[in-house]
């Protein structure tokens, strides 16, 4: 029994300070004053440069404060890690992640510093503030730029061919045509990564707002549907449409987004349905991207009302479990400065327009961000509508690649999507589904 | 099943020596004496993760498939998970894919594994060396089976269609193609387990008398005689447990599929746990347990009878 009994104290002392050093990493300030703010975001490469720069830059001007930036994945594995580090109280500090419908998932009462009326908005462009705010209250501030949803294009190709950037959905397909005939691509679709193929759906929301301007309130309300308003299932149906003329690059089923870049960039396929921030990355390696690529907005019925849909920025947020509040507002109201928009400037190219006050685009942006900028100067943009409504389907992915691909008609498609939907708002416990 | 039974009453370390006999009676005396071998403090970490880490998590699951419950917290909807999840839209195309998965992928491996296990059982050069060669994809993790393969079926880059362009075949795009992606899927799985049924097979047929084919040699039968009449009839219990084992992982197979396709193109070829696993992605915990407490049930309903069938087989063979 004597020797059990100091096993066992053995073990628990062990065991005991196995507890201590796990739990004991980290956060207290050094002996000299510095703090360490940790900062998580995910691991694409333009988020990665832009958190770095940030990061830097700051601690520059404040060597007081170091900033940690730390990793995630990215999609939906990501947003499980976020919301269970917020639910655990083990967030970082500091965190980037989506503004607009996902914010609404993770609960921001409960789990960020509220911002409202903190000085660290003063730069904040005011129609910014509503996709991060949640009852009312503000959390985050903008990260990065905001970026188009719609079709970037090689404009090498239209000049070759003499073609024009369409303003309606039938001088687009007119144009498919004539690149088909010509041998190249017409739409690149790279349906390994699901959620690029959404964007016939989700980029067209500009054309749907234009139809029926209260699509946005209806439909988080449950009273619109996308089966029944044509003007929301003409995405699905454009969808299905450029699968069934035979305009998609070959091996669409299992290319990947970067597949699809290179071949957009390479001449290979003239249109590429994407957001303009993937195009940043590419510029290491194909600098003629930045002058080549394009940019114009999901083309809808009407000439008259073309334009474009818009993706917010994401935005930064404090975890409510910080234990330096003061020097991660230091943080935030550097970000949402025009100061920090020039740093990340010289880094990452931007793809859109900043929402910060006095943050302008340099003068060699490339050409997708001029591009951009005109819609938005001709005040012809929408923001998409997971930024007007708490509610976007998880299938929709899955639902547009199989419309895409010709397994399901596009009207079942959205009939599907809007079960979809109807999940989803249940699951938020909405009022009136 | 006669033969060779190793005793498993007795769970200690054995060490061969000519006092065993002697020592495993008294320390069953003893142990029926005192009760449990060990003192009880000794199961109490075991007991205590399992507990923890087992028991507590899956008494919660009932609950929390009962509720909303967004990780944040958690309200009572009753039975409007399962309910919905049972509505699912693609879980027809899921339990269809689930046993056709099942199914595709126990036959070949049946089939292929007897076909290698006669083979590697023959006088042959190399046997060893083959043996071995065989049986490695088994020990590889099936996430990096998942990749690897998913490189070689490209399209046009891939190895697999670049070998077949060398005869003039233009292969389909094998993961992207509604009409192939599962069955790809399943003839990888099939590449990666039928190692194992081999190594069954190996150890049925060695386990045959070599009397039977000493008679076969008697009356004159030829190879095809001692394959349909020896082999196959005598190795009858392999091919039971290859059948159990690889049905059972082909229902619920899931790493494979997920790493290869994610359930797609769209959703064919979603099985059962993709779909769970996609409603655990998409935050909806709640939703999701519900979908695992019915697999749960359901899985249930299926082992437990097979259990006592199989428990009864082996007392009365």
């Amino acid at each position: 029994m004597q020797t059990s009994r100091r096993t066992m104290g053995t073990a628990l002392a062990v065991l005991t300070m196995a507890a201590l050093t796990s739990c004991g990493s980290g956060s207290e300030p050094a002996a000299d004053g510095t703090v360490t703010l940790s900062f998580l975001v995910d691991n694409s490469q333009a988020t990665l440069d832009t958190a770095k720069v940030l990061a830097d830059t700051f601690t520059k001007g404040n060597p007081a404060i170091r900033v940690e930036v730390e990793t995630r994945p990215g999609g939906t594995e990501g947003d499980n890690i976020v919301k269970t580090r917020l639910s655990t109280g083990d967030m970082s500090d500091v965190f980037w992640y989506n503004s607009g419908s996902l914010l609404q998932a993770l609960n921001p009462a409960q789990t960020m510093v509220d911002l409202t009326g903190d000085p660290v908005l003063k730069n904040v462009q005011k129609d910014y503030l509503p996709v991060v705010t949640q009852g009312g209250r503000v959390y985050g501030v903008p990260a990065g730029t905001a970026l188009g949803g719609g079709i970037l294009y090689n404009r090498k190709v239209y000049e070759k061919l003499g073609l024009k950037a369409p303003t309606t959905w039938a001088e687009f397909t007119a144009n498919n045509d004539k690149i088909k005939a010509d041998g190249t691509t017409p739409v690149i679709s790279t349906f390994k990564d699901t959620w690029t193929s959404q964007l016939f759906v989700l980029g067209d929301y500009y054309n749907v707002q234009a139809a029926v301007p209260d699509f946005a309130r209806d439909y988080t309300a449950g009273t619109a549907t996308f089966a029944t308003t044509p003007a929301a299932q003409a995405g699905f149906e454009h969808l299905a449409e450029v699968h069934a003329k035979g305009h998609l690059n070959e091996g669409f089923g299992s290319a990947t987004s970067e597949q699809g870049l290179k071949m957009l960039v390479e001449g290979k396929g003239a249109h590429y349905p994407m957001l303009s921030a993937m195009l940043p990355p590419l510029l290491k390696d194909y600098p003629q991207a930045a002058t080549d690529i394009g940019f114009f907005g999901i083309p809808g019925t009407d000439p008259a009302k073309n334009g474009t849909t818009i993706w917010e920025p994401p935005g930064i947020y404090i975890a409510k479990s910080t234990e330096h509040p003061d020097a991660a507002k230091k943080f935030l109201a550097y970000i949402a400065s025009p100061a920090a928009a020039d740093a990340v400037n010289k880094v990452v190219q931007p793809a859109g327009p900043y929402r910060i006050e006095g943050a302008r685009l340099p003068d060699d942006a490339i050409q997708v961000a001029k591009d951009l900028q005109a819609y938005i100067d001709k005040g012809a943009t929408a923001p998409a509508l997971e930024f007007l409504s708490p509610i976007k389907g998880p299938a929709l992915e899955q639902i547009t690649v199989a419309v895409g691909s010709g397994l399901t008609p596009p009207a079942e498609g959205a009939a599907q999507y809007d079960k979809d939907v109807a999940k989803q708002a249940k699951q938020l416990g909405l009022e009136g589904w | 099943m006669t033969g060779h039974r190793p005793d498993t009453r007795d769970a200690g370390p054995r060490s061969a020596g000519s006092g065993l006999p002697a020592r495993r009676a008294h320390a069953t005396r003893a142990r029926r004496k005192t009760g449990p071998a060990y003192p009880y403090a000794l199961y109490l970490p075991a007991a205590l993760v399992y507990t923890v880490i087992f028991l507590v998590p899956t008494a919660m699951a009932f609950y929390f498939a009962l509720t909303r419950w967004t990780l944040f917290d958690s309200e009572f909807v009753g039975l409007d998970n399962f309910r919905d999840f049972l509505a699912e839209q693609n879980l027809s195309i899921g339990f269809r894919n689930t046993v056709v998965y099942a199914v595709v992928t126990s036959a070949l491996k049946v089939v292929i594994g007897l076909g290698l296990g006669v083979l590697l059982t023959s006088k042959l050069r190399l046997r060893g060396f083959l043996r071995s060669l065989v049986f490695f994809p088994v020990l590889v993790s099936t996430v990096a089976v998942g990749i690897t393969f998913s490189v070689l079926l490209k399209p046009d880059t891939g190895l697999v269609d670049k070998a077949l362009a060398l005869v003039g075949i233009s292969g389909p795009d094998w993961l992207g193609d509604a009409s192939t992606a599962l069955l790809s899927v399943a003839l990888v799985d099939v590449w990666k387990g039928v190692g194992l049924a081999t190594v069954i097979y190996i150890a049925g047929i060695l386990s045959i008398p070599t009397d039977y084919y000493q008679a076969v040699a008697v009356d004159g039968g030829g190879a095809w005689h001692r394959f349909r009449h020896v082999t196959l009839p005598l190795s009858w219990p392999a091919t039971y447990s290859v059948i159990i084992l690889s049905f059972i992982g082909g229902l619920r197979s899931f790493d494979l599929i997920w790493t290869m396709t994610r359930g797609g193109p769209g959703f064919t070829s979603d099985v059962i746990a993709s779909i769970i696993y996609k409603q655990y992605q998409a935050g909806f915990y709640g939703l999701s347990t519900a979908g695992n407490v019915l697999l749960f049930v359901v899985v249930t309903a299926i082992v437990v009878p097979l259990n006592w069938f199989l428990g009864r087989r082996q007392v009365s063979p």
